[in-house]
């Protein structure tokens, strides 16, 4: 008996360590980026006094704000439109019967299963296409706009995937009994379905501002001169090597996550048990 | 009689009447996914089996085989095979150090396990690039971890444009990926079995090996799924971290569209990778899977 408790005890210890270990390993590597992204020396690891010059200079450079007000525009237009597409898909899945519904299950999950790679040649090829096809009426290039269309297509799937999961928790009887009391189908929509779905459509759009605030390889595959987004520009820039500029931008959009985590979280505690991961 | 087809009747019509109308909900978003998502699958498809010219453009409609035999080739091979070992390794990795750390959250007291929960979804959702990058300001040779090593007295640490470098960056990447499902499964788990078969004189490695460890089979599953796939395709983490002498699969389809400008054996590329994803998933599917 007190063998086992002692082999219980051991293999607890072990446990806790591998979990301490885990956590040191996801959070070092932020926690010193963060720290050395206020060194004041021009040589990243070697520090001298603390400083916000680097921030400084970041409000100062007119590509990395250029950048970021594209992020802004491009990831507010993609959120927007790909949370009511993605609704108005999972609510056709879940709430309706009709033909081909099978295939469009596919074309729903198709977005997230192939890699992010495949998603951009198939933008880069089907715009070029696109825009040689329309060049003999109007001219078209790359930029914000083939950018948002493809965030939109991209996030729709997973705007879908997020409400499908809260539908599909709600009870039905609640839909049938406004419908017994003579509402019509807009209103059972807009006064009992929607605002239950709500937690799983905010929830939607914060993982669609975050896939558009996070990609790098579609977008760059997809943008023209002077639309550069600000991951696709960090990303040209770490490419070529570290520095305390890149350092500098790279803690604000680290925090800018954090908070839509502490948003993403904040509303979950409030509609109560709610998906904690993105299913 | 009369009444029982009349009322077969309107039944009939009212579900054909709530097929228009889920045709009608889902229309827009549909036609939005089949012209700028299942277009641009043909259009890659179709590419893969045209020719390229000497200046790199390329040319619909002299049709072959020939990007399907590069494909083909041991070159591709060569990466594919290096992809896929690396894949394997990260999930392998994510596995041994994830599935003890979702075990133990999930044995904590509800409270506790709220918390180190929030502290797993804070990486999760922070920015992929970020997190990237911090792995190579830590590893670069006038990195933290180098600088310590020589103020120790030791040799300027160079791992980064190694494999090695891209393994590390790639657990640290999708570790999150496999921690989630493996602490949802063992969440939604019965421990009541695992008692009963400790009332059974059961030892605690034999009820983990006979109880635990297959009832969280479906998280295990989920979470190698979620963690291969990315791996698999990565382009990001390998650009960042690795050299020149570490080329996957996704900075290989890349370089065919930005610097070789080979369009058609690009395409073929991006569309075997893709047919290799989809069979993954359908096994992930058929193995039980329900959530993505």
């Amino acid at each position: 008996m007190s063998e086992s408790t002692a082999a219980g005890r051991w293999s607890d210890r072990m446990l806790g360590a591998n979990g301490w270990l885990v956590y040191l390993f996801l959070y070092v590597p932020i926690f010193v980026l963060i720290v050395f992204s206020f060194n004041d020396n021009q040589r990243v690891a070697v520090w001298t006094e603390f400083s916000f010059r680097w921030y400084g200079e970041m409000l100062q450079n007119d590509a990395v704000l250029r950048a970021l007000r594209n992020t802004l525009i491009v990831a507010a237009v993609a959120t927007a439109a790909s949370t009511v597409l993605g609704t108005m898909a999972a609510l056709a899945m879940e709430r309706y019967r009709f033909r081909g519904q099978r295939g469009a299950d596919g074309l729903l999950y198709l977005p997230i299963i192939i890699p992010d790679v495949t998603m951009a040649v198939m933008m880069l090829l089907f715009f070029a296409q696109a825009i040689n096809i329309a060049s003999h009426v109007v001219r078209l290039n790359f930029g914000l706009g083939t950018i948002s269309l493809a965030h939109i297509a991209f996030n729709i799937a997973y705007v879908a995937v997020v409400v499908r999961a809260r539908l599909a928790q709600m009870e039905p009887q609640l839909e049938e009994a406004a419908a017994d009391l003579y509402a019509s189908r807009w209103q059972t929509f807009r006064r009992v379905t929607l605002p239950l779905i709500m937690p799983g459509v905010a929830g939607g759009a914060l993982l669609a501002l975050t896939l558009s605030l996070d990609d790098v390889v579609v977008t760059s595959f997809v943008s023209g001169p002077g639309s550069t987004t600000l991951p696709v520009y960090v990303f040209g820039l770490v490419r070529r090597g570290v520095t305390p500029l890149i350092n500098a931008v790279s803690v604000v959009m680290l925090v800018a996550s954090i908070v839509l985590v502490g948003v993403s979280l904040g509303l979950q505690r409030r509609s109560g048990k709610g998906s904690i991961l993105i299913e | 009689m009369v009444s029982e087809t009349a009322t077969a009747e309107l039944e009939a019509r009212a579900e054909r009447a709530e097929s228009r109308r889920g045709v009608l909900v889902g229309a827009p978003p549909f036609a939005y996914l089949i012209l700028f998502f299942a277009l641009p699958l043909v259009i890659v498809v179709v590419y893969s089996f045209a020719s390229r010219s000497s200046t790199g453009a390329t040319i619909l409609g002299e049709w072959n085989l020939d990007s399907w035999l590069r494909v083909f080739s041991p070159q591709v091979a060569e990466i594919a095979w290096r992809s896929f070992w690396l894949a394997t390794t990260t999930t392998f990795f994510c596995l041994v150090f994830g599935y003890p750390f979702a075990y133990w959250i999930a044995t904590r007291s509800p409270r506790a396990r709220a918390l180190l929960l929030v502290l797993v979804m804070i990486p999760f959702w922070s920015n992929f690039l970020v997190r990237t990058y911090a792995i190579r300001f830590l590893m670069g040779v006038e990195g933290p971890v180098s600088v310590i090593s020589q103020a120790l007295g030791g040799e300027p640490v160079r791992v980064l444009f190694t494999n090695t470098a891209v393994l590390v960056g790639m657990i640290y990447g999708y570790i999150p990926f496999m921690i989630l499902p493996l602490y949802a499964a063992l969440e939604r788990m019965d421990w009541g079995l695992v008692e009963a078969a400790r009332d059974l004189y059961a030892g605690g490695w034999t009820a983990f090996r006979k109880i635990t460890f297959p009832l969280s089979m479906p998280g295990v599953v989920a979470g190698s799924v979620l963690v291969f796939i990315p791996s698999l395709g990565a382009y990001v983490i390998p650009a960042i971290l690795g050299g020149s002498n570490t080329v996957l699969l996704g900075d290989y389809i890349v370089s065919q569209f930005l610097a070789a400008r080979n369009w058609p054996f690009g395409s073929a590329l991006s569309t075997a990778v893709m047919i290799v994803m989809l069979a993954a998933t359908i096994f992930y599917f058929r193995r039980g899977g329900r959530t993505l």
